[in-house]
């Protein structure tokens, strides 16, 4: 087994005039989780289409799980898991009939069991058996990530997981992604939110115009900015911090 | 092909149990299907049907066959409308990035408007029968009108199919199946075409409502449906036929 998730090289591609990826190269280990970063329109959602076999590049190449997502498209769909920008689950049927569907289209035995299972470990079982249209922003996002683990593949792509997410939910999805990262998954992540990245990530890409023109932990990224200066500030609470705090005591138990 | 192929009518089968969920929990759409179809043949046979001059002494087993197809086209128009959601929602990404069979979402779409407008049909044909309608095709006959019924379905299906993929916006989904609904009106699906004007009725007589319709009529009541039937066939066949292939075109290019 080789120690390399992901492996792109040259990577380009245009939509008619418009040059997205002009020569895309990175690698993601094993068992990290890798945040993505860019602005909108970078091309963050074209890589991960391209690496979960959604879209054909124009040229270079991309190996997911050890299998090219051109020649062995099957292969690699059998080792991933996709969680795309808008929830993608299906609100006339219970969040229950969502993970069961996945279960079967996975063909997996006891689907009931591995439903049962998700809901439970994401707090999801009151709701269980009401329609997803019924659910909030957070629940579906829930719901969404819980459907990509059916199945317990190797590799998950989140495209831009905490997007439309009040600070609580964007902490509980921050901690699910640790959860599985510590159970030995790899995690793609696109965000636009630095924070997000510099709480999760073991890895960080910055894409910019076309390229990747940072790679590197959280602690190389550091050091390319000239050493840190002591400075005496006092410290404000942000309103999310205080938000935080006082929505955060109902939790306390 | 690798694994995928093995698990093809599986997968199927989930998409079908998928979508059949759909329809049984909107309301709408059922009574769309029947109950509008239902009101169009209560209101031709007893306010319009006494005015009209078939030739035949019941004008519920004239009117029947051009009920039907206007119930299967409206029907259709909720293939493309719950396709475009799919697309639109994303769902479609979460199916294409899973190991499963390329075209079982669309085909589960598909079968799935088999199954509705069947069932459709049959409440249609059951009014129908309280109503007054009386059909003395025997085994065969039913037969041979449920095979039409069949392919009829599946050519529109193929046609929605097309429209849910390529539309920009839920309204224009559905909007072809207008045209569809209002074709059985320029033909002899209501009323004989022998009192139209020329080039109407040269239109009515040679579009396909026309021949399925004749076709249909004439099993349902024992008559000889000489070419009828295989203009039927015909034109069902090969609107299937191109609908199809375009619409496997479409979904390759936008999925």
């Amino acid at each position: 087994m080789q120690n390399q998730a992901i492996q792109v090289t040259g990577l380009q591609k245009s939509y008619k005039e418009l040059h997205v990826l002009k020569g895309v190269d990175f690698e993601v280990e094993r068992g990290c989780i890798f945040a993505l970063l860019g602005s909108n329109g970078a091309g963050k959602t074209t890589i991960i289409k391209i690496l979960t076999t959604l879209l054909k590049q124009d040229s270079g190449t991309a190996v997911v799980g050890g299998f090219d997502v051109t020649a062995q498209p099957d292969s690699v769909r059998q080792s991933i898991s996709l969680t795309g920008q808008f929830a993608a689950v299906d609100e006339i049927l219970t969040g229950r009939e969502n993970l069961i569907m996945i279960a079967r289209l996975r063909h997996l035995k006891n689907p009931r069991q591995i439903a049962d299972d998700l809901l439970n470990r994401f707090g999801l079982t009151e709701a269980a058996d009401r329609r997803v249209s019924t659910y909030s922003g957070g629940m579906r996002r829930k719901l969404d990530i819980a459907m990509s683990l059916v199945g317990k593949t190797q590799l998950i792509f989140l495209d831009e997981p905490t997007t439309g997410l009040d600070p609580e939910a964007r902490i509980e999805v921050w901690k699910m992604v640790k959860e599985l990262a510590n159970n030995g998954t790899t995690v793609f992540l696109t965000t636009q939110h630095l924070e997000e990245a510099e709480q999760l990530a073991s890895r960080i890409a910055i894409l910019h115009e076309g390229r990747i023109i940072v790679n590197g932990t959280l602690a190389e990224l550091k050091k390319l900015f000239p050493p840190a200066k002591v400075e005496y500030v006092e410290k404000q609470p942000t309103l999310e911090d205080i938000f935080l705090a006082i929505v955060g005591k109902r939790e306390v138990n | 092909m690798e694994v995928t192929q093995t698990h093809t009518f599986g997968d199927m089968g989930v998409m079908l149990g998928r979508s059949m969920r759909h329809i049984f929990r909107s309301l709408d759409t059922i009574i769309t299907v029947t109950i509008m179809p239902i009101a169009f043949m209560l209101l031709f046979v007893y306010v319009f049907g006494g005015a009209i001059q078939t030739g035949m002494d019941n004008y519920v087993n004239y009117l029947l066959p051009g009920i039907l197809l206007i119930a299967i086209a409206s029907g259709s128009a909720y293939t493309s409308y719950r396709l475009f959601l799919d697309k639109q929602r994303g769902i479609f990404e979460r199916f294409h990035s899973m190991p499963i069979a390329r075209s079982a979402p669309l085909w589960g779409h598909v079968l799935t408007s088999m199954v509705s407008n069947g069932i459709s049909v049959a409440v249609i044909i059951l009014v129908a029968v309280l109503i007054g309608f009386r059909s003395s095709a025997g085994v065969l006959e039913w037969l041979a009108v449920v095979g039409i019924l069949a392919l009829f379905t599946l050519a529109l299906t193929w046609i929605a199919v097309i429209a849910g993929l390529s539309a920009n916006s839920v309204d224009g989904a559905g909007a072809y199946s207008y045209l569809l609904i209002f074709l059985p009106f320029i033909s002899s699906a209501f009323v004989p075409t022998a009192s139209m004007p020329p080039v109407v009725r040269a239109f009515a007589e040679n579009q396909p409502v026309t021949a399925i319709v004749e076709a249909i009529r004439a099993l349902l009541s024992g008559q000889p449906v000489g070419n009828d039937l295989w203009a039927a066939l015909a034109w069902c066949g090969g609107i299937t036929l191109v609908a199809y292939l375009f619409a496997m075109r479409v979904y390759k290019k936008r999925v």
